[in-house]
């Protein structure tokens, strides 16, 4: 709790939170941090009530990198690069929506290890979907109607759009696998250049789950490939977090009020068909499945 | 030196002689020059401990030197009109976590319909930032604003970004014999910039914390006070650079001919060509002086009172408008004004870069004093709406 925690706000059983903890202390605390408007900000850094024992700034809602940028280049300039790396800690809505700064980041490889912490929705204000939301995902924006069953459309492929700009490091983890996240920070913090790293940051409130069933959502999204937990290393897929026996995706869907309307009706049965649709491609795409 | 040098390189040289550690902009006609003038000494190394880089647009421009200010280092931009309008957001919170970043505004007007050519729209949309506005007349002005702006910005007593803003292509594009600042006058005049906080490891602090409202208006309540100190040492930093240079611009403002019974004020280069005016007017044997105002943020009050203490009439040239009211500046007169009585008559003109001839100024100017005109835009058509 050296680098993060004393007194932060966030909910019992926080994604963000167990992630948080775990980037500071695979860094020892040497990094600075960057983070844009959204949960993170709101939970740890109220005047008089600061929760980083690390160097912070909360610049805008959407420039996040292109100020993490700034940051690199000023210590690279004023010889004080070893004081630490410099890492974003961004939402999926700061990342993939309104992030307009990241493309210049990849584009100009600045020093900086961007990592998204994907909880799926704008959690922070009340559940409003983002381009990182899933397919049939009940939001407040995209609640689920007559006509509507929840979001329209795919999460946006990040971790695509990182490899496109040719970011010598893109990774995906997961709250529930904090080895994996420490391990992933670790090697982003050797490598130099714009890295990405997208963690799934289970959301107790937005998802509507229970603080202690965090852990079992969170693993059954690997489970179902709904969230491949993959490595790429100069473009080329490093490691992928195979699965024994994988779940259909309506053990992760059930257990969730954010899917619960897809189950009662048969137009919601279809949008879970598509969702399946989703996982098995993705288990195609990075060979998660181990007996196949 | 004296050297015949266009209004970018007076700008981009004195830039140089500051040594920023990061320079970060994103091209826009009329600005372009002045960074493209720094790319190139960068590229041919003539810039030390500096890095220059190439922003995807002005927000992430002014964003890359927030990240760098907040990090200890000095750093510079520059913009107009669409692109000053798009770092705004960024500007504003460069503003609240007192930041000092120096940006140069080559006063541009703003779409729709587009316009490349000069008026005052983009800065004076930027009033209430908490930035420091000073308006310049000509190239020798901007030249030796830059390490002015440096050391007004980084007093720690003060720590607000600083706009200097010249008017496009009025200045930017306008070859004038400027004398180019040495090298150890601008040494010996501002120091290193070492800021009392900043991002490290070795003392982390937070930037950018969020205020509920138990907090927030105290944090507001500072940056008034910044800026009203900043008044006081901006007067004194004028007045070292005069010693310094050999060059006094005055304070606040320039008065020409202050015992006049009427008064003209305006801001940037259209004030070169008030100077004749006024001259002719006082052959004519018309009392009336000039004002230059300098400074806009903060806005010399007490100095416009008491120059204007005996003005009977006040003739102000705006170039922007604040649609719904009147000229910006004709607003910001009055208010500081208050309780005087003299006349005030302001004309918007030269908007978009609308030709603004000599003669036309001065026979509007005579005939505002003569009592023949009263407020309004002039200088266009007039022409008749249609409304479908």
């Amino acid at each position: 709790m050296r680098f993060f925690g004393r007194g932060h706000g966030a909910c019992p059983g926080c994604g963000l939170a167990i992630a948080v903890r775990n980037i500071l202390e695979a860094l020892e605390g040497k990094c600075f941090v960057v983070n844009p408007t959204g949960c993170l900000e709101i939970i740890s850094s109220q005047y008089g009530r600061n929760a980083w024992g690390v160097p912070y700034i909360h610049p805008l809602f959407d420039n996040a990198a292109a100020v993490a940028c700034g940051i690199s280049e000023a210590l690279k300039v004023l010889g004080r690069e070893d004081e630490g790396e410099v890492v974003v800690l961004a939402g999926d809505g700061a990342t993939a929506d309104i992030g307009l700064t990241l493309h210049g980041m990849f584009d100009r490889n600045h020093d900086v290890i961007y990592i998204c912490l994907d909880n799926e929705a704008y959690q922070n204000t009340g559940h409003q979907q983002s381009a990182l939301t899933p397919l049939g995902e009940a939001t407040t924006t995209t609640p689920a109607g007559k006509l509507m069953l929840g979001k329209i459309g795919r999460k946006k492929d990040m971790v695509a759009i990182a490899l496109a700009h040719g970011s010598p490091y893109v990774a995906t983890s997961s709250a529930v696998l904090p080895a994996d996240i420490r391990r992933k920070v670790k090697k982003a913090a050797k490598i130099e250049g714009a890295k990405y790293i997208q963690i799934h940051c289970p959301c107790v409130t937005g998802w509507g789950i229970d603080g202690k069933d965090v852990v079992k959502v969170g693993n059954l999204a690997i489970e179902t490939a709904l969230y491949p937990i993959v490595e790429f290393e100069n473009g080329k897929l490093l490691t992928v977090r195979k699965v024994k026996e994988r779940k259909p995706v309506e053990e992760y869907l059930k257990i969730q009020r954010r899917f619960r309307h897809l189950f009662t009706s048969p137009e919601g049965r279809k949008v879970i068909e598509e969702i399946q649709k989703i996982a098995d491609e993705n288990a195609l795409r990075y060979g998660i499945d181990l007996k196949k | 030196m004296r050297k015949v040098v266009r209004g970018f390189y007076s700008v981009a040289y004195a830039v140089k002689l500051c040594k920023p550690n990061i320079i970060c902009a994103y091209p826009i006609t009329p600005q372009t020059e002045i960074v493209e003038n720094l790319a190139l000494m960068y590229a041919n190394g003539e810039l030390e401990n500096c890095k220059y880089i190439t922003a995807e647009s002005e927000f992430a421009a002014a964003s890359i030197l927030v990240g760098a200010s907040a990090a200890g280092a000095r750093t510079f931009t520059a913009t107009c009109s669409q692109g000053l309008i798009l770092m705004s957001e960024v500007l504003f919170n460069a503003a609240g976590m007192r930041l000092p970043i120096v940006i140069v505004n080559t006063n541009r007007a703003l779409s729709a319909p587009l316009s490349i050519w000069n008026d005052l729209q983009d800065s004076m949309a930027l009033r209430d930032a908490g930035i420091i506005q000073v308006y310049v007349e000509n190239n020798q002005e901007a030249h030796d604003m830059v390490p002015q702006a440096y050391k007004i910005a980084e007093d720690k007593r003060v720590r607000l970004p600083f706009m200097i803003c010249m008017d496009g292509y009025k200045l930017t594009h306008a070859y004038e014999p400027v004398d180019l600042l040495d090298q150890n006058v601008v040494d010996s005049f501002l120091p290193p910039y070492s800021p009392e906080v900043y991002l490290t490891t070795k003392k982390p602090v937070a930037f950018g914390c969020y205020a509920p409202p138990h907090i927030y208006m105290e944090f507001r309540v500072a940056m008034q006070r910044a800026m009203e100190r900043a008044k006081e040492i901006m007067e004194k930093v004028f007045a070292e650079w005069a010693e310094v240079s050999g060059r006094n611009w005055g304070g606040h403002l320039e008065v020409v001919y202050p015992d006049s019974k009427n008064f003209v004020i305006a801001m940037g280069s259209i004030v070169g060509l008030l100077r004749k005016v006024v001259e002719e007017l006082r052959n004519e044997g018309i009392s009336v002086g000039l004002v230059k105002l300098r400074t806009f943020r903060p806005f010399p009050v007490q100095e416009l009172r008491k120059s204007l203490e005996n003005a009977e009439k006040i003739i102000v040239i705006d170039r922007s408008v604040s649609f719904g009211y009147e000229g910006n500046l004709s607003i910001e007169l009055k208010s500081a004004l208050y309780g005087m009585s003299p006349e005030v008559i302001s004309f918007i003109l030269g908007l978009g870069g609308r030709d603004v001839p000599k003669d036309f100024l001065k026979e509007l100017v005579k005939n505002a004093i003569l009592g023949k005109e009263k407020s309004g835009f002039r200088g266009f058509k007039e022409f008749e709406e249609v409304i479908p």
